[in-house]
């Protein structure tokens, strides 16, 4: 009988602590705007994605002490939904309807952006996604500062097709099975068609998350190399790439035999490697630490300030890579977009964020596209450096456009160029 | 390359004026600029030429403004004058050396160190130039070949003959190096001899070509199995090292340790900090020696540390033991998570262990692996020796077949517990050694190989040290059997139900003991 | 009263039993959504299928004596089947603008695999969500349970089970979206979810399942039944010799457990939005040992309470406390198996004792 009692009694204390911890933090100041961060700050993505939920704060801070929004500070909301995919969403619910912040920076992993993407629907939020992903996406209430295949993976296969990049005649596509490295390899595989290379010539293999030991597929590339002049392109998926470096290194395949393309290895993962064997390896990405600039360098020496100040871990180290630039481009624009809109209703900011421009640490000028919700990027092909720095090599004329919709998959030229003006169900 | 045979033909090999020009293409040109040049020095075959080539693949050809400088350390001199300068500019700056230019660079510094009078730098220049060569260098093959002595470096130089010879020359000498090259060993060949069979038109030039494929083929085919049976053991001795310690305190003591994977990890970075020690007291290569005994003691003391705070005060009660030491295991990766940061941490692997020994052609067996296997099997025999020859041993196997008869006769118990588990904890930090040297070192690291070691110990059994030796074993060549045939995932996937039908068979796993342990 | 009901509970249990529902079924709808957000309402939602999980943990663990690491398993193919069903029901709205989901579109396949007949149908669906985990766990259970395997090596072995599961979901080519998994649901037998009353009633429909399963554990564990299960956890060998088969007791019971989790995570997938394999991962099994362990074991409200607790810490730490709250986590887990072997119900009943 007493544990009845009891247990109404605790359900409405959890119920109660629950309730206090979700006002405690919100003493709804009106004099700020409040901007949600919805980044893992620990389980297995807080190893990529503490870095961008840190660049967030700097560059509020940043603009704090530039002013603020229409006057006003910006004060940052941080929740860590650890790597859980439904606590993503959870968290983003939380983060609209409880913290009511005017707009979200967040996500890294597809699944993550999937889970939200209704709740951001539904309540008509604003989310500014900043990592690469496989594109077959387009949502009113995103924005995607991150590349699509076209501004990656694309121009990545072309550069190793050339002369330049060694005139790669076979391709083996290996990566972890999951949808971007899927929906990118089926992209590819088109691409590659229509360039005359044929099915023989191409394997693509798909290792599970976290997989260490690669001897095996190391030796069936050395295999499949013999063959014909090959080239890897990887997307496997973070610090799984280390132990397959290694591998490579150890079993002597060096870059300018088989050269390894990489879409998920930045500045960041190469952290934790021994570069010495890697060098010659390859990535592609819209911005490197390396890249020389005045913009760039100027960016470099904040960070580094900040996370000294910060006494972050890494701060004798600090790093700059692609995520954390197309974070520091999407709350910069975010900003201008308020600013022009004179408002921080969802609508009026997503009408204002057409045709944003900043300049981007990159070097370029970056631009939001005024229908598709993606930045024109350049891309840039970069050389893994003893140091752990990236050589750029190669790098596209100009900014390209992103293509969400991939035309190498079927059925996608009936897709628009801008999101549907679909609205969630309700009645 | 075709530049390359036309400039051969047309310059000879008399001293040659560093030609400034030459070497400002080098530093300055747009890539197939830079490959002439690099063919240019490589026909003029001086000393100097040698030089700036090897200072550009070493990364130590830079500019200033308009001159081209070779900067080794503080001193930089000047590539095209000769002349040295009184110190390094400001404003140098690295010639961008991309992954074309460095495979031209490869080729051409080979061909040059064909006539070394060192027979180490011969050897790896053939073996370079067995994937390299182009037609152009036949005169440079042709002079090395008419003065080498060794066997081995003649052999292969005569492979690389051949190989030239398949592209130029008539029908009689294309068919001769044809035969030739069905000797050959070298995956190498054998993409050279498929790229031939694409081109080639006569009918019997093609059948032989063909004949001596399968040759070579074959060859190679012995070199996988090897690879296969080599990549088994290698999986199995990384298993044993993991599992060894789990097999210990869960069959000695009936613990289970939801915690093992992050004493794993504890030895793993304890690795870490001795490399960045000894980094910076400038004894790198060294590193190993001191990090392997500081893992142990390290992992020990903290799983010591564990067993008389927590787990000591569930013994008897298994399943609690399981949820407590599994909130240990959050604990620690969270605190190691806020000590060294989320990202993961770089360990190197000291000379000894980079690189490989090639068996056969085309077969590399990394070093780290082998020092690994060796390891596994010293620390193997190690805890053997210290169960079956030691007090210490004896009293562990005492408190294991009978813990109550133990007590009686005097042996402290707990005491033991105490010892067991730091033995078995220790274990984990050298296994945590190991790994990272091939693995990641990360606050996650081990959470990758709990299930793997639960799965070893169920499967092996518990008490004896064969059953873990057999399951580790005969799960590595499971795995990578399984892998060759369906992939990774699917071989794990199926690895795994195995072992829960063989369970279900013989739900005391392969060697059971009577232990303690097994009446629960 | 009634002598049956009286078994269950005495007059106070009743009245509490009654005003739960009361407070979940009546006074929330009322107060919702002007009053109390939708946030709260998902919330409370998800919280009460964990509930429902740990009570189904409770059933065997707690009084059949058989510590399962891979429930988590069972809550997921439940989740797994309703989710199919969702899918279809997304229709041609998804990103495609085609009746198949986006997954198998991007992925080229033609046709529904096997596995997906008749996934349109809700009754199917239903069905499915009782059938899948319960076969499974019939299957399961009745050769590890004939091959007396026990303890320890029971545990790992269903850790195995619910990893290698795990890894197979992960791939595209299982039919079941790979990593992605299922998400992006609209509406339910043609009702959508997005409106605040669809989502008052799947938690309405929430609490009446778990004040249900309650009932339904609560009659189960005093019947006859109950006591052979509870002399089968403290001494199942003197129990064989007494003559009762230990197998069938312990089978019916593992099943009904995985029916259970199976109906709570079929609840589950509408109200959160998404189901993906990582449902599935052995960490998530082992903390719903750790809700059952918190709230009491042996005393089924007590899992539910320990359900609650744990998923409320664990809400607010994770805002409050982002860097540091796996630390009490950590904690929670050493501190109640060490000081708390009988949960917080343990506790208060100490409490009461000495005052």
């Amino acid at each position: 009988m007493t544990k009845r009692r009891s247990f109404v009694k605790a359900l409405a204390l959890s119920a109660a602590l629950a309730a206090a911890g979700v006002a405690a933090p919100g003493a709804f100041a009106q004099d700020t705007i409040k901007v949600g961060v919805l980044h893992s700050l620990s389980g297995t993505m807080a190893i990529s994605e503490t870095v961008l939920k840190d660049v967030t704060l700097m560059a509020i801070d940043d603009i704090n002490a530039k002013g603020g929004v229409l006057g006003k500070k910006l004060e940052p909301v941080v929740v860590d939904p650890a790597s859980n995919w439904p606590l993503f969403a959870e968290k983003a619910r939380q983060l609209l309807t409880q913290d009511k912040v005017a707009v979200v920076f967040g996500c890294w992993t597809s699944v993550s952006r999937k889970s939200v993407l209704p709740v951001f629907e539904e309540l008509n939020g604003l989310l500014f996604y900043p990592v690469q992903y496989e594109g077959e996406e387009l949502s009113k209430n995103v924005f995607y500062t991150g590349a699509a295949p076209n501004q990656q993976a694309i121009p990545a296969v072309e550069y190793l097709m050339s002369k330049e990049g060694g005139g790669a005649k076979r391709w083996v596509l290996l990566g972890t099975d999951y949808v971007y490295p899927r929906t990118t390899n089926k992209i590819l595989r088109a691409f590659l068609h229509s360039k005359g290379v044929e099915d023989k010539d191409i394997d693509e293999k798909y290792t599970p998350f976290g997989h260490s030991d690669y001897q095996t597929i190391v030796a069936d590339i050395k295999k499949f190399s013999a063959g014909g002049k090959t080239a890897v392109v990887s997307t496997i998926n973070g610090d799984s790439n280390v132990p397959f470096y290694k591998e490579l290194g150890n079993q002597g395949l060096k870059a300018t035999d088989v050269p390894v393309v990489a879409f998920s290895v930045g500045e960041e993962e190469l952290r934790g490697v021994d570069t010495k064997p890697l060098v010659g390896h390859l990535a592609a990405w819209n911005y490197f630490m390396s890249q020389k600039n005045p913009t760039n360098d100027a960016w470099k020496k904040q960070w580094a300030a900040y996370a000294k100040k910060m006494k972050l871990a890494n701060a004798d180290k600090p790093l700059t890579n692609d995520p954390m630039e197309a974070a520091w481009i999407g709350i910069h624009m975010w900003k201008q977009a308020v600013e022009k809109a004179k408002s921080t209703d969802t609508d009026k900011v997503i009408a204002a964020m057409a045709g944003q421009t900043f300049k981007a640490p990159s070097g370029i000028t970056s631009t939001m596209d005024p229908k598709n919700h993606h930045l024109h990027k350049a891309v840039f092909i970069g050389e893994v450096k003893a140091d752990g720095q990236f050589n750029v090599v190669w790098k596209t004329k100009g900014p390209v456009k992103a293509q969400p919709w991939s035309p190498f998959i079927a059925g996608n030229d009936k897709k628009k160029d801008e999101p549907d003006g679909k609205t969630i169900i309700t009645k | 390359m075709r530049i390359l045979i036309t400039t051969i033909c047309f310059l000879s090999f008399n001293a040659f004026a560093q030609d400034a020009k030459v070497v400002e293409k080098l530093a300055f040109g747009e890539s197939d600029e830079q490959v002439e040049a690099v063919a240019a020095l490589v026909a003029a075959g001086t000393p100097q030429a040698a030089e700036i080539l090897q200072a550009l693949a070493d990364g130590e050809l830079n500019t200033s403004g308009k001159r081209v400088l070779i900067v080794k350390g503080e001193s930089a001199v000047d590539a095209q004058t000769g002349e040295k300068l009184a110190n390094v500019p400001e404003d140098k700056e690295d010639i961008v050396v991309n992954n074309r230019l460095r495979r031209e660079l490869g080729g051409a510094l080979a061909a040059l160190k064909l006539v070394s009078p060192d027979l180490e730098v011969r050897k790896s220049s053939v073996r370079e130039l067995l994937a390299n060569a182009e037609p152009g260098m036949l005169p440079i093959v042709r002079k090395a070949l008419a003065t080498e002595t060794d066997a081995e470096v003649k052999a292969m130089l005569e492979q690389i003959w051949a190989a030239l010879e398949l592209k130029a020359g008539d029908r009689a000498t294309r068919l001769a190096a044809v035969q030739k090259l069905g000797s050959s060993r070298s995956p190498a060949t054998k993409t050279l001899l498929l790229g031939f069979l694409d081109a080639e038109k006569d009918e019997d030039l093609r059948s032989e070509a063909r004949k001596s494929l399968q040759a070579i083929e074959g060859r190679l085919a012995w070199g996988e199995r090897l690879g296969v049976v080599f990549t088994s053991i290698s999986l199995g001795s990384i298993l044993l090292l993991a599992a060894l310690g789990l097999a210990i305190t869960y069959g000695l003591m009936g613990v289970i340790n939801m915690a093992h994977g992050e004493l794993i990890m504890i030895g793993a970075y304890s690795t870490y900090v001795v490399q960045n020690l000894f980094r910076k007291w400038g004894l790198f290569d060294w590193y190993l020696l001191a990090a392997v005994p500081f893992a142990f003691v390290v992992s020990a003391i903290v799983g010591m540390i564990l067993e008389r705070t927590v787990i000591r005060w569930l013994y008897g009660r298994p399943l609690e033991t399981l949820l407590s030491t599994w909130g240990i295991s959050l604990i620690l990766i969270q605190a190691v998570r806020t000590v060294f940061g989320a990202a993961n941490v770089q360990v190197e692997n000291p000379a000894l262990m980079s690189g490989g020994v090639e068996v056969l052609s085309g077969v590399v067996l990394p070093w780290s692996r082998i020092v690994i296997i060796g390891f596994a099997a010293f620390v193997l025999l190690l805890v053997f020796l210290l169960l079956n020859k030691t007090r210490l041993g004896l009293f562990v196997r005492g408190v294991t077949q009978n813990r109550d008869m133990a007590a009686c006769v005097g042996v402290s118990t707990a005491r033991i517990d105490t010892w067991a588990f730091g033995l078995g904890s220790g274990i984990a930090g050298l296994a945590g050694c190991a790994l990272s040297q091939i693995d990641n070192v990360g606050p996650n690291l081990g959470q990758s190989y709990i299930v793997d070691s639960f799965m070893v110990v169920v499967l092996g059994g518990v008490g004896q040290l064969a059953g873990t030796v057999y399951a580790a074993l005969g799960l590595g060549f499971a795995n990578k059997l399984l892998e060759a045939w369906q992939g990774a995932v699917l071989a794990k996937i199926a690895v795994l139900i195995f072992i829960i039908v063989f369970i279900q068979k013989r739900p005391q796993g392969m060697f059971a003991l009577k232990g303690r342990a097994v009446e629960s | 009263m009634n002598p049956r009901l009286s078994r269950l509970y005495g007059v106070r249990g009743w009245t509490i039993l009654a005003a739960f529902s009361l407070l979940v079924l009546v006074v929330l709808p009322l107060l919702h959504p002007q009053h109390v957000s939708t946030y709260w309402v998902t919330l409370l939602g998800k919280i009460m299928c964990y509930a429902i999980v740990a009570v189904a943990m409770d059933l065997i663990w707690g009084y059949a004596g058989i510590l399962s690491l891979g429930h988590g398993l069972f809550f997921a193919l439940g989740g797994y089947a309703f989710g199919m069903y969702l899918m279809r029901q997304i229709g041609s709205d998804g990103q495609y603008r085609q009746p198949m989901p986006d997954f198998m579109v991007f992925l080229d396949w033609k046709e529904f695999p096997w596995h997906w007949w008749n996934s349109d149908s809700f009754w199917w669906a239903a069905t499915l969500v009782i059938v899948v985990p319960g076969l499974l766990a019939y299957v399961f259970g009745y050769f590890a349970f004939r091959s007396r395997v026990k303890g320890v090596y029971f545990s790992i072995i269903t850790q195995a089970l619910t990893f290698a599961a795990m890894l197979a979901f992960f791939r595209n080519a299982m039919g079941f979206g790979g990593n992605n998994g299922f998400t992006d649901f609209r509406r339910i037998l043609d009702i959508p979810i997005a409106t605040p009353q669809a989502r008052m009633t799947l938690c309405a429909i929430t609490a009446a399942t778990l004040i249900g399963t309650l009932l339904l554990g609560r009659w189960l564990v005093t019947s006859k039944f109950g006591r052979v299960l509870a002399a089968i956890r403290d001494a199942e060998a003197r129990v064989m010799f007494c003559g009762y088969d230990t197998m069938h007791y312990k089978l019916f019971v593992w099943t009904l457990s995985a029916i259970l989790c199976g109906i709570a995570g079929a609840l589950y997938v509408p109200q959160v939005g998404i189901i993906n394999p990582s449902e599935m991962s052995p960490a998530n099994s082992i903390e719903i040992a750790i809700w059952v362990a918190v709230g009491g074991r042996g005393t089924l409200a007590g899992a539910a309470l320990g359900a609650g607790l744990v998923n409320g810490a664990k809400s607010f730490f994770t805002q409050v406390f982002p860097e540091y709250w796996l630390f009490f986590l950590g904690a929670i887990f050493i501190v109640v198996t060490l000081f708390l072997p009988q949960g917080v119900l343990g506790l208060i009943d100490r409490f009461k004792a000495r005052s």
